[in-house]
């Protein structure tokens, strides 16, 4: 029998629609998944199987009605990033200040998944604010990363890329501020993409960097991830942000054929920016990016070596513009209106108590920075610095699509998965793992991450950056990748110690990441 | 660029009203400046005639027709508060009582 958790998102529709599986077995047998792996990978915050199930019930009831137009993710489970309001539910964003907050509304991206009948699963876990590069920041412990326990997932939707890559669903979303979608799904060899900012409506979404974050989706093909960005994305009047572009229907009809989507990257013109290439960056992971482009010119795309001479400053500018925003969007946790209110009565006291011990420790980090960056007599010196250098950022990419480039080919992350613990006691390393993602969000750009193979047995991403409003041209590019790549023996591999994921004997990520710190003390 | 002394760390510590414990302020005085670090490069750049970047799409103002519509309950919008009482949510003073 077929086990249903391998299936892609496209296989399962295909099957609801001919009657050969319910939406109900597929809920359970994720449930389950979900269950027995989450001891190994706390990749979940929490798992709803009595709402799973009655969604997936009402979404038979549509199948069954054989509902003219339905969207192929009818009756297809799919897993959220804690941070999206599903109304009555938990929503804590990876933090201490929200436990016990229910969420009174649905998220815009919630009502528009209940509306094509897709299954909420439950919750993934996070760092704190979507505050981290690793998960390791999320104040309800660690997550695993399925290819090696002993290493992170990427964050800061490392819950949302597990769940995906340990078959606990086969569809999730995440948020990318920086690249918080595409470097975890990188590091866990699957497929995520940041879109144009204003392209998911963030209404209901705990918000970090306002400028900055959007809603992506996390999918095991590139297909899937299509469907799943087609179901959310759109224009919704209560995020003004939101833009009102048209999404393309043809989302759902990328090639299926792997040589029809091979054959699209013929005369594709892609640009390599020459200063991705970071220093610091692991030799072999380099390798498997130039054998990947070394592909897609031997698939027609004609590559050329380009420059995004600002790409040394982003770091910089992010991290001015990125904490400023969060000091201002956090400052609504003040144990007031919701959340735990710590203290002993005076107003003053409350707050310090309240966001003192509430916030962990990188949240506050960003706070201070905001505040410092945005307060009296350094505003022009940092602030309003960064956005003019975010002008000079967003002006190289500008120029190079101006040229013609149909899109820049790079890598995700500079390195692989790292070991627990091994950037947590130096800020500006973890800071790093976002050197070739975060300029994108800087620019506004969509960009996705598609594996293009391993590199000592870990997974590594290959990320493609478009101009505005572009993600059907990524798609169809990362399914020419795709198809091209079709028959890499590296594309069958499940993650290597995914058999260990089940064993209640194996200890936490949180234990493994305490006994990693205690080796390194030694 | 001038570093951030102790005192200036509890100075935004206060701004941000964040109560901080001594053990992280020591720690946060030691890595903000490390990161302070990082923001030097900046200032490489000649940034005179460039105008700041806000957001990256463009978008005018968008208007919508102003019509009532359902929201949250008072209810609802108090469901979450730590203490709620008579519809409002309750909270410390914030005048002292003279």
């Amino acid at each position: 029998m077929t086990d249903l958790t391998r299936l892609l998102a496209h296989e399962m529709s295909d099957r609801l629609r001919s009657g050969e599986v319910s939406s109900r077995a597929l809920a359970e047998a994720h449930l389950d998944a979900a269950e027995a792996g989450n001891h190994a990978l706390n990749a979940w915050l929490s798992i709803d199987r009595e709402s799973a199930l009655a969604q997936a019930d009402a979404a038979d009831a549509r199948l069954t009605g054989r509902e003219p137009g339905a969207h192929p993710l009818l009756g297809v489970p799919v897993a959220l990033k804690d941070l999206v309001s599903v109304k009555g539910g938990q929503c804590t964003a990876g933090s201490r200040i929200l436990e016990g907050y229910i969420a009174p509304f649905d998220a815009h991206i919630t009502e528009r998944l209940r509306s094509v009948g897709a299954v909420i699963l439950g919750k993934t876990n996070m760092d704190e604010f979507a505050m981290g590069s690793s998960n390791e920041h999320s104040a309800y412990g660690p997550v695993a990363n399925p290819w090696d326990l002993e290493t992170v997932p990427g964050g800061s939707s490392g819950g949302s890329a597990v769940a995906v890559a340990a078959y606990h669903a086969p569809l999730s979303i995440g948020t990318d501020t920086g690249g918080s979608i595409r470097q975890p799904a990188a590091l866990t060899g699957i497929v995520g993409i940041k879109p144009t900012y204003g392209r998911v409506s963030r209404y209901g979404i705990v918000a970090f960097a306002s400028s900055l974050d959007q809603i992506g989706p996390f999918a095991r093909d590139v297909r899937d991830a299509a469907a799943l960005l087609h179901a959310v994305a759109g224009r919704d009047e209560r995020d003004s942000t939101s833009a009102p572009v048209p999404v393309p229907d043809e989302l759902l009809h990328l090639p299926t054929g792997d040589d029809e989507a091979v054959s699209g990257l013929r005369g594709k013109r892609l640009g390599l920016p020459r200063e991705y290439f970071v220093a610091g960056m692991d030799p072999d992971s380099r390798r498997r990016i130039e054998e990947s482009v070394a592909a897609l010119e031997g698939a027609g795309a004609i590559v050329e070596e380009v420059s995004l001479p600002h790409t040394d400053y982003g770091l910089a500018t992010y991290y001015i513009v990125a904490p400023a925003e969060a000091s201002a969007n956090l400052a609504r946790y003040d144990g007031v209106r919701f959340g735990p209110r710590l203290g002993d009565g005076d107003v003053l006291g409350n707050y310090l108590a309240t966001r003192g011990r509430g916030f962990g420790p990188e949240v506050k980090r960003r706070i201070m920075l905001g505040t410092y960056a945005l307060s009296a007599g350094y505003y022009d010196a940092f602030y309003v610095k960064a956005q003019k250098v975010r002008t000079l950022i967003k002006q190289d990419f500008d120029t190079l699509f101006e040229q013609g480039f149909d899109a820049l080919v790079a890598p995700t992350s500079p390195t692989v998965a790292f070991r627990f613990g091994a950037k947590m006691a130096d800020p500006v390393a973890m800071y790093l793992s976002d050197a070739c993602t975060l300029p994108v969000n800087m620019a506004g750009l969509p960009g996705i991450s598609i594996p293009c193979g391993l590199s000592e047995g870990m997974p590594v991403g290959l990320q493609l950056i478009g101009p505005a409003w572009s993600e059907l041209e990524l798609f169809r590019l990362a399914r020419g990748f795709e198809g091209l790549t079709a028959g890499a023996s590296w594309r069958r591999q499940e993650p290597t110690q995914i058999g260990l994921t089940t064993d209640p004997a194996e200890p936490t990520p949180a234990e493994r990441a305490a006994a990693l710190a205690g080796a390194r003390a030694h | 660029m001038p570093g951030l002394s102790r005192s200036d760390v509890e100075h935004v510590a206060h701004l941000a009203r964040l109560g901080l414990t001594a053990e992280e302020l020591g720690l946060l005085e030691g890595q903000l400046n490390h990161i302070l670090d990082q923001y030097t490069k900046l200032a490489e750049l000649d940034t005179d005639a460039i105008a700041p970047t806000a957001q990256t799409i463009e978008l005018e103002n968008i208007l919508r027709e102003d019509i009532v519509t359902p929201s949250l309950t008072v209810e609802e919008a108090l469901g979450n508060a730590p203490a709620a009482a008579g519809g409002y949510i309750v909270s410390p003073p914030i005048l002292s009582g003279e």
